[in-house]
């Protein structure tokens, strides 16, 4: 159980992204947080990892707040969380497998960073993987010799090297066409569903939000503006969400 | 529209800008002393001519001579009562007349010469006296032969009057056998090899040295370092007693195994069997997960192996040494053909002997720095806030006072001032004010911006460094370590650093966020993170940048022996100095291959990997 409680952040330049939000996530759940763009999405999603440091508020996980543990313990929690991102970050320049690789990171020791060591099994683990997300075969190619729903596939893979608890997905699907789309989301939806992972996904598209998600947040100007299932959200729901003048498409 | 109106104030100021670049052109002319007219002077062009033709034809190759002198009887002047009778010179093989067979100073005769080898050259001259085998000998003009072998040339006969009979004599000069390089090339072949080291070692040093400054010197990896007063304190702390102890303990195994490391088998063996040893225990000391709280016993067992593997390895180390200076003489000795190999293991194995220490030092320093750093971390985190306040204000106030009281050292030992009250005992009481202030000033458990403090200080250095050339930097290192390439390779390496360590952190700091982001979020650590996520992206970078200074260090080092610092520049000056042109130019050639060779080189890896 992940607890979001009056949470705020208020960058250096004054802007206020998150505006006192407070939202239970359960465990297992599919939860999507929607908003147009500048509402506070991406800051929320890495307010809980603390990639982003939170103005202030709580976020409680089992009843340990995360705002307040120290640089060490956080990095120890961020094992945790895996993260994926909408322009994938993978390193360019290093294969396909020493990406997925780096999501084993938190568990080793450093000074073994330094000489480029995994075990073994980590590295069976990677190509495990790697298959589960369908392209074991390019583990020796270039990252950026990859196709864009290939490059999420890498993503996914590192957070899942992870053993997450929590993945964090930040418009993971918003530089892919439809059809790559669906298929990123319903890895997502299989990990959510077959290893008990709670995924908290931001969205664009309400169809999308329709089709996998069990639960919505929804970001206005930093503000939680609505909460509830994805069937809850009507015309007038949505006016409110995206601003009077907005108009549904698909 | 807008209406275009005339202003006068904008052609005020345009007439006076004119003026005023006007203004700074001609004074620019006047102290650079531009004057076209000497270039057009009939000396300076002739010096001009003389010297450019002297360098293209560079001294490079000369072939054995052999010299055929032929003489004719001359008088200057005409002999009163005429012409002695036999004057006849052998009609037989190559010979020379002169006609007439005599003439007042600066009458012309017809000399001709016949049967010599065809097109082969000699100097033609006037020997005074009657001795024809006088080395001394008067004039300017070379005699050439044609296809037959013959030559016809005037000759203006000298003021030297003598009563008896002198000498018209030609030598003609003939290659024999096959060319070979002058003296001049040689030493050129050797200045030149000298040259490309030079520039090869300063810019591997400056490579290695400049990827860890980089990393310091870049903002966006800096900015995010920050400490509570407790942790930087004790950092700092711990580097200057880590340096200390580390320094003092490696000078003590050297000290202490100095006999043994002669010994030669087993200085060869524990060289062999040590690293195998630390192997298995560092293995069995450092374990590959990352562990939560290991249990203390444990801990403290593995912190003593690690201790003793880290003695061991400094025992390692000299013994190698040892061993490979005691085994390069003898090499040197046994196989002369490849002494320079025997000779180079000796170097290293002084080299090491001397880094070894200094090595030992940083790494104690890092060592001891992280430990207390971390302690003061942990204890920031977990004591309440009084007892935090409180060490906040005695460590600050210790470290300020340390800092101050070596900086007060080192301005003591600049100037002789001689005075520790105000060198030694000042300096720390303000020091230790001032950090007593800061502790009072922050909140406990706030944390300072260490990294962007560190990133100013070094980008300070480095640029205030960058503007001294190399050239003046050698002169500096000529006097610390005398004439010669060593000196010049150091003053080229110190540039290299500092101007490398600059574009590299420049790179580091145009990389994308988002890779740094992603291994962030994964869990993985400050050192991790940059390993995976940083390096990567910064590598084709680093390589246009290294190969870019290795062309500059090439440059550089072909005139650093201006200044005494080895190369080739040091015979080019030489013979510059000489007036010998030719040898200079000789030097000026390998240059400009060497350069363009080195260019192309670098211009193909730097295709083949970024
Ligand atoms: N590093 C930052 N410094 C200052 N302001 C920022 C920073 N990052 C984001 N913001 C501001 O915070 C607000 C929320 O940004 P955020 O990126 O969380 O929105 P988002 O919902 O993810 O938008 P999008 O859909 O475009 O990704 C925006 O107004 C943005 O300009
Ligand atoms: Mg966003």
């Amino acid at each position: 159980m992940l607890q979001i409680r009056n949470l705020t952040k208020v960058y250096d330049s004054g802007v206020v992204a998150l505006d006192d939000v407070s939202f239970d996530i359960p465990d297992g759940q599919f939860l999507a947080v929607i908003g147009l763009s500048g509402s506070g999405k991406s800051t929320l999603l890495r307010c809980i990892n603390r990639l982003i440091e939170p103005t202030s508020g709580q976020i409680l996980w089992d009843g340990v707040d995360l705002v307040s543990l120290s640089p060490e313990e956080m990095r120890r929690m961020r094992r945790k969380i895996g993260m994926i991102f909408q322009h994938f970050n993978l390193v360019n320049r290093s294969r396909v497998l020493t990406n997925v690789l780096a999501g084993r990171l938190g568990y080793l020791n450093p000074a073994f960073s330094l000489i480029n060591h995994f075990p073994k099994e980590d590295i069976q683990k990677a190509i495990l993987q790697l298959e589960r997300v369908g392209i074991a075969d390019k583990a020796n190619v270039r990252a950026d010799e990859l196709s864009g729903g290939q490059q999420q596939r890498v993503g996914i893979a590192r957070a899942l090297m992870q053993d997450p608890s929590i993945l964090l997905a930040d418009e993971p699907v918003a530089s892919l066409d439809p059809v790559l789309a669906h298929s990123i989301m319903k890895y997502l939806e299989l990990i959510n569903q077959e290893d008990k992972v709670t995924v908290i996904c931001s969205l664009h598209f309400l169809d999308l939000v329709h089709r996998y998600s069990d639960y919505v947040v929804a970001l206005n100007q930093g503000k939680l503006v609505f909460e509830g299932g994805p069937k809850k959200i009507n015309d007038a729901k949505f006016k409110e969400i995206y601003g009077k003048d907005a108009e549904r498409v698909g | 529209m807008q209406e275009k109106k005339p202003n006068v104030w904008k052609s005020v100021t345009l007439g006076v800008a004119v003026l005023l670049g006007v203004l700074v052109y001609a004074y620019g002319a006047e102290v650079t002393r531009v004057n076209l007219s000497e270039l057009q002077s009939e000396r300076r062009q002739e010096s001009l001519v003389r010297v450019l033709r002297a360098i293209f034809r560079p001294d490079l190759i000369e072939y054995d001579q052999v010299l055929e002198p032929r003489v004719a009887p001359i008088y200057v002047p005409c002999p009163a009562g005429g012409l002695p009778g036999d004057m006849s010179v052998s009609q037989d093989g190559s010979h020379i007349t002169v006609t007439p067979a005599c003439g007042a100073p600066g009458d012309v005769v017809h000399v001709q010469g016949f049967n010599f080898a065809p097109n082969v050259e000699g100097p033609l001259r006037f020997v005074p006296g009657s001795d024809p085998e006088n080395p001394v000998a008067l004039g300017q003009l070379i005699a050439n032969t044609d296809a037959q072998g013959n030559f016809s040339m005037d000759f203006t006969l000298p003021n030297r009057e003598s009563e008896d009979v002198q000498y018209i004599r030609v030598t003609m000069r003939q290659n024999e056998g096959l060319p070979y390089f002058t003296q001049n090339a040689r030493d050129t072949w050797d200045r030149i090899v000298e040259t490309v080291f030079m520039a090869l070692l300063a810019t591997t040093i400056g490579t290695i040295l400049a990827i860890p400054i980089s990393f310091t010197a870049a903002r966006n990896l800096m900015r995010p370092v920050r400490s509570p007063i407790a942790s930087i304190a004790l950092n700092i702390l711990g580097w200057a007693a880590g340096i200390y102890l580390a320094y003092q303990l490696t000078l003590w195994i050297g000290d202490f195994t100095r006999s043994y490391v002669t010994v030669l088998p087993l200085a060869l063996a524990s060289a062999v069997l040590i690293p195998i040893i630390a192997n298995l225990a560092i293995r069995w000391a450092i374990p590959v997960e990352d562990e939560v709280n290991p249990p203390l016993a444990l801990r403290v067992t593995r912190g003593a192996v690690i201790f003793a593997v880290i003695v061991l390895g400094i025992y390692a180390f000299y013994a190698l040494a040892g061993a490979m200076s005691s085994l390069g003489p003898q090499l040197a000795a046994r196989f002369s053909g490849v002494a320079f190999l025997g000779n180079f293991l000796f170097r290293m194995g002084q080299i090491l002997t001397l880094l070894v220490p200094t090595i030992a030092a940083l790494l104690g320093g890092g060592a001891l720095g992280g430990m207390l750093a971390r302690i003061g971390q942990q204890a920031t985190e977990r004591l309440p806030n009084g007892a935090v306040k409180t060490m906040n204000l005695v460590l600050g106030g210790l470290v300020g006072a340390v800092i101050f009281g070596l900086l007060g050292s080192a301005a003591e030992w600049l100037y002789q001032i001689g005075n520790p009250v105000s060198t030694l005992w000042i300096p720390a009481a303000v020091g230790a004010a001032g950090g007593v202030l800061l502790a009072l000033l922050t909140q406990p458990k706030d944390t300072l911006p260490v990294g962007t403090a560190l990133y100013f200080v070094i980008r300070t250095i480095l640029n205030a460094l960058r503007s001294i050339e190399a050239l003046v930097m050698a002169i500096v290192f000529v006097i610390a370590v005398g004439i010669g390439p060593f000196a010049g390779m150091m003053a080229l390496a110190l540039h290299t650093v500092v101007s490398l360590a600059k574009l590299y952190s420049e790179q580091v700091e145009s990389i994308a966020d988002g890779p740094m982001e992603a291994v962030q979020a994964t869990g993985a650590n400050r050192l991790q993170t940059i390993i995976y996520a940083v390096v990567p992206q910064i590598i084709p970078p680093y390589i246009a940048y290294t190969l870019y200074r290795w062309d500059i260090n090439v440059r550089m080092s072909t005139i650093i022996g201006f200044v005494g610092g080895g190369g080739i520049g040091f015979l080019l000056q030489q013979n510059i100095n000489l007036l010998n042109y030719r040898g200079a130019s000789t030097q000026m050639v390998a240059i400009a291959i060497v350069v363009a060779t080195l260019d192309y080189i670098s211009s193909v890896v730097r295709e083949r990997y970024t």
